[in-house]
């Protein structure tokens, strides 16, 4: 049954597949970024190593799905190629990925709603028709997993804590929760690769999302924000201003030292 | 470091069936944070497959000004060690 399931499914084409594939690679090389600037500025020594830590995670992710996108893309690029060699225009990350660091706090928000939405993503992409992919994505799983963990109690530590912590994580809700929409509504391509069986369901994800990230909210005595309807298309390579920054600490080595090694 | 952050001790279990050993120590604010930082600072490199963090205040320890009531009377015991006494040869398996 699953056999004749599994005939009439649609295929994607290479260049969906590796379009696909870059949404997930560069929103985790675009997040493992923006957590690597807090070396060296964590509130604690401890906590360095926990924004390294998870930094590295996430990093690592977009090795193995950037080398896969190339793998799909066929014309010879890898890894480095597509890190380094990209313009903004050409990334794929979600919005939400490339926003600043802002304080402490509002870094945390920005990981909670990312990691949420990673760990469901990658959860569900265990289960993909695309067997490389859903290798990677059950390392990536597990990762993300603690990366939720770490978020997720320090939400409710800030949240549930003094009143400027309190009032500081609350603004980085308000702040930050337009961006999540772009996550759970599915454009053109979601829906294909969902129809292939590459992608998760976005109705499932956008389920369990919004159940975990409720919990963490109303734990944290935080108000769960209303559903903002915000053209976010990041995703599609139109990006915030705020990328463009980031690619040029991310790329000014390479590109000014073409094929140096460190 | 935030003054509300207090000392805790690490423990880590090696391999399954090893006993958890002292490793050092590490400041949290409780103790689902000393667990992470526990895991990020001391088990980065796969040292580890389970942990114990204690408070440092929870230690009781010993007096050093006792060190000699409570050691120095151990010294003189060397009968203590199994390797006081001679084996006798008739003993084939011990």
């Amino acid at each position: 049954m699953s056999m004749a399931i599994a005939a009439e499914r649609p295929q994607a084409t290479a260049e969906e597949r590796c379009e696909y594939t870059l949404r997930l690679a560069d929103t985790s090389l675009v997040a493992g970024q923006r957590l690597a600037e807090w070396l060296g500025h964590g509130p604690a020594l401890e906590e360095d190593l926990a924004l390294g830590n998870i930094a590295l995670d996430l990093i690592g992710q977009a090795r193995l799905l950037l080398a896969l996108a190339g793998r799909i893309e066929g014309r010879g690029r890898d890894e480095d190629a597509l890190a380094f060699w990209r313009d903004a225009a050409q990334f794929r990350n979600v919005s939400l990925a490339e926003q600043p660091n802002g304080d402490f706090g509002h870094t945390i928000v920005r990981q909670c709603l990312l990691d949420a939405w990673q760990l469901e993503t990658y959860a569900s992409l265990a289960g993909s028709a695309d067997t490389e992919l859903a290798d990677i994505a059950k390392k990536a799983a597990k990762e993300c997993r603690y990366h939720w963990r770490y978020s997720a109690g320090w939400l409710v530590r800030l949240g549930d804590g003094t009143e400027e912590s309190h009032r500081r994580v609350s603004e980085a809700v308000q702040d930050l929760w337009r961006f999540t929409d772009e996550l759970l509504t599915p454009d053109a391509l979601d829906a294909r690769m969902a129809e292939c069986g590459i992608a998760p369901p976005a109705a499932a994800v956008r389920e369990r999302w919004e159940q975990r990230v409720a919990a963490a909210l109303r734990e944290a005595k935080l108000p769960c924000p209303v559903h903002q309807h915000y053209p976010w298309h990041g995703k599609r390579g139109v990006h915030t201003e705020a990328l463009g920054h980031l690619l040029a600490t991310l790329q000014h080595l390479p590109r000014a030292h073409p094929g140096v090694s460190w | 470091m935030n003054e509300d952050w207090v000392l805790y001790e690490v423990f880590i279990r090696s391999r399954s069936g090893l006993e958890h050993k002292h490793v050092g120590s590490l400041h949290a604010a409780d103790a689902r944070m000393a667990i992470e930082h526990a895991r990020d600072t001391y088990t980065r490199r796969q040292e580890g497959v389970s942990l114990w963090v204690v408070r440092s205040s929870e230690i009781v320890a010993s007096d050093p000004e006792e060190a000699d009531a409570l050691f120095e009377p151990a010294r003189d015991k060397v009968y203590r060690h199994p390797t006081f006494y001679a084996i006798p040869d008739e003993v084939k398996n011990l």
